[in-house]
């Protein structure tokens, strides 16, 4: 049973799924998501804590397979630790789900709604474990899938999330063939798929012209997937307009699993070394993500609509991730591991707690949080506290995060660029102010709707909002296991 | 000239690739784009499919022929995976088109985006 822990991780939701369908009654639909979801992040600590204790990948052979025959699925320092963090969120957002559900999509639709939610995570948690490059393409498609028709369920409440689910799916979907193109390219090379014999076969072929064309081909498809600047657009009115649960769930996870799938395709099969790559890919990634934490912060200013403004803010905290990666160093890839941690927690935070107040009022903007900082003190301390985590405030997560980022900039003497990082995340103060000065500093407008709050809503967000706390402040756990994910792929990193 | 007669099917792979993806950006109807979609994944099915085959090669069956080159059936396996995701691409794709046209009487993206924005600013005032 122990041994079987990897492959069970993601058979749990998967399997769930259809049976979530066929349970007619939300309450069982909701029960069995709770209960599949919890047990998933309940494999994914023991597999952490394994992990940690062999101090060495676990390898799971399907079917007794070996790799690269068969398809492996490893579990290393960097997945051990992505895992718990997509499990955690998604179990954390499955207790709040129940009333934001009711709140915003139609009875009949539940058991459906649960069966997507339970198949997006199981593709998200696939793509973490899976050692096999086309097998991510399918845990991709599996989570995108399901995510296009989550989004769409929006629809109930907010129309604009029909077109919003179609963009997504046009982008994800020209994303993921990109990815595949590329894999086709590798595999016509090398004649495999197993990430490890790939790297160890790559040095044949390494600067030959197919090579980097593959090499650009999954770059850019995961660059769509993860939403780099200036490839971004499909993510805000994707966000913004599904139903709140959804954007808590995808704010959270989605865009971190496919900057960790770049991190094991760029430094797992390519390699630091590869000739070229961190010329190319790392400038690229460098610069495309200091142009996305200014875009996106900028555009975060000037949106009125809360969940447009943690969305844009989104792109931002992405660029922040790209930067470690293109900083093309041990301790930027621990930077940009930790930082994809602690944004888990802030995003998936901020979002529930918009999403209480969202299905109450309709929707969420500044002019619905006029005055709302005495009425609903729980949840919008939650938001200040998520918020404030997101500029980087010491005692909070975020801290640890750009204080590692910077270290990266700086060991590597990219001193304008440590300077616009600090520069970019100040300016995150902004929109922090904006939400402070409705909540607080304003008067509740005569005859606007009384908000309430119940701790089945806050208690969800608030748990993650005491684990960005926490680990700002007992951060070594974190830290270690961070430097411990990059050195899988460079050494060196403490 | 021999690099043409030599690697056609590649130099078919790219076109079809660029038609499609063309497609998917210039036009702003949605059943357009979920053709030229369509068009481009398919693309990429014919590159795996062309990458397994080998001259003179059949279907890797043994039998006890003095048959001695096989095709490759792993690519083809894979695309035979890829086919079933495009295939449910392409549905979740339709009934996002037929909901979007039910809602808001058309699937032209210019028209779409002025309904939204003129509904944005409404809501705005409200």
């Amino acid at each position: 049973m122990m041994q079987h822990l990897p492959i069970l991780q993601i058979i749990v939701p998967l399997l769930g799924a259809p049976l979530a369908a066929l349970l007619r009654g939300r309450d069982l639909a909701w029960g069995l998501a709770l209960l599949l979801t919890g047990v998933a992040f309940l494999i994914s600590v023991v597999l952490f804590g394994q992990q940690k204790i062999a101090g060495e990948a676990l390898i799971y052979e399907l079917g007794g397979w070996p790799a690269p025959i068969g398809i492996v699925y490893v579990i290393d320092a960097a997945s051990a630790l992505v895992l718990p963090v997509v499990s955690g969120i998604a179990f954390v957002a499955t207790i709040a789900a129940r009333r934001l559900v009711e709140a915003e999509i139609d009875a009949r639709d539940h058991a459906l709604f649960y069966a997507a939610w339970l198949l997006t995570i199981a593709g998200m948690l696939g793509q973490v474990t899976t050692g096999d490059a086309f097998n991510i393409f399918v845990f991709l498609e599996i989570s995108s899938l399901s995510a296009y028709a989550l989004v769409a369920m929006g629809a109930g409440r907010d129309r604009r999330a029909l077109p919003a689910a179609f963009n997504y799916l046009i982008l994800g979907t020209v994303g993921a063939t990109f990815y595949v193109i590329g894999v086709g390219l590798l595999y016509m090379l090398t004649g495999t798929l197993n990430l490890m014999d790939l790297s160890e076969r790559l040095a044949d072929v390494e600067s030959t012209r197919a090579v980097f064309t593959a090499l650009a081909f999954i770059a850019l498809g995961l660059f769509l997937k993860m939403a780099l600047f200036p490839l971004h657009f499909w993510l805000v009115p994707a966000y913004a307009h599904a139903p709140s649960a959804v954007s808590a769930l995808m704010a959270a996870t989605a865009t971190k699993v496919s900057v960790y799938v770049l991190i094991r395709l760029i430094f797992g099969v390519f390699g630091i070394e590869f000739p070229g790559l961190a010329d190319a890919v790392g400038l690229l990634v460098l610069t495309l993500g200091i142009a996305g934490a200014f875009v996106g912060t900028l555009a975060a200013i000037l949106e009125t609509d809360l969940k447009k403004l943690f969305a844009q803010s989104s792109i931002a905290q992405l660029g922040y991730m790209a930067i470690g990666i293109g900083a093309m160093s041990a301790t930027g890839l621990a930077a940009a591991f930790i930082h994809l941690f602690n944004h888990a927690l802030m995003k998936g935070a901020l979002f529930l707690a918009i999403g209480a107040i969202a299905a109450q009022a309709g929707r969420a903007s500044m002019h619905t949080i006029e005055g709302a900082g005495r009425q609903i003190p729980i949840t919008m301390t939650a938001i200040l506290v998520g918020g404030l985590a997101l500029i980087g405030v010491p005692l909070t997560a975020g801290f640890i995060s750009k204080l590692y980022l910077i270290r990266a900039l700086l060991e590597q003497d990219f001193w304008m660029l440590a300077g616009l990082t600090f520069i970019s995340s100040a300016l995150a103060l902004a929109y922090v102010w904006k939400i402070i000065e409705a909540a607080w500093l304003k008067e509740r407008p005569e005859g606007a709707p009384v908000l309430t709050e119940s701790p089945v809503q806050y208690v969800p967000a608030w748990l993650m909002v005491v684990a960005t706390i926490g680990f700002g402040i007992f951060s070594a756990p974190l830290v270690e296991a961070a430097c411990a994910a990059a050195n899988v792929f460079i050494g060196g990193a403490r | 000239m021999s690099m043409l007669a030599g690697q056609w099917n590649y130099f078919l792979v790219i076109a079809l690739m660029m038609i499609g993806f063309y497609t998917v950006i210039a036009r702003g109807n949605m059943v357009k784009k979920m053709v030229g979609l369509t068009i481009f994944q398919t693309s990429v099915f014919m590159l795996y499919i062309s990458m397994g085959k080998i001259a003179n090669g059949t279907a890797p069956i043994l039998t006890d022929a003095a048959q001695k080159a096989y095709a490759n059936p792993l690519p083809h396996v894979l695309i035979l995976t890829a086919i079933v995701v495009g295939v449910a691409t392409t549905a979740v794709g339709y009934a996002l088109i037929i909901s979007v046209y039910e809602s808001y009487g058309t699937i032209e993206d210019d028209e779409l985006i002025k309904i939204i924005e003129a509904e944005e600013d409404e809501g705005a005032d409200a």
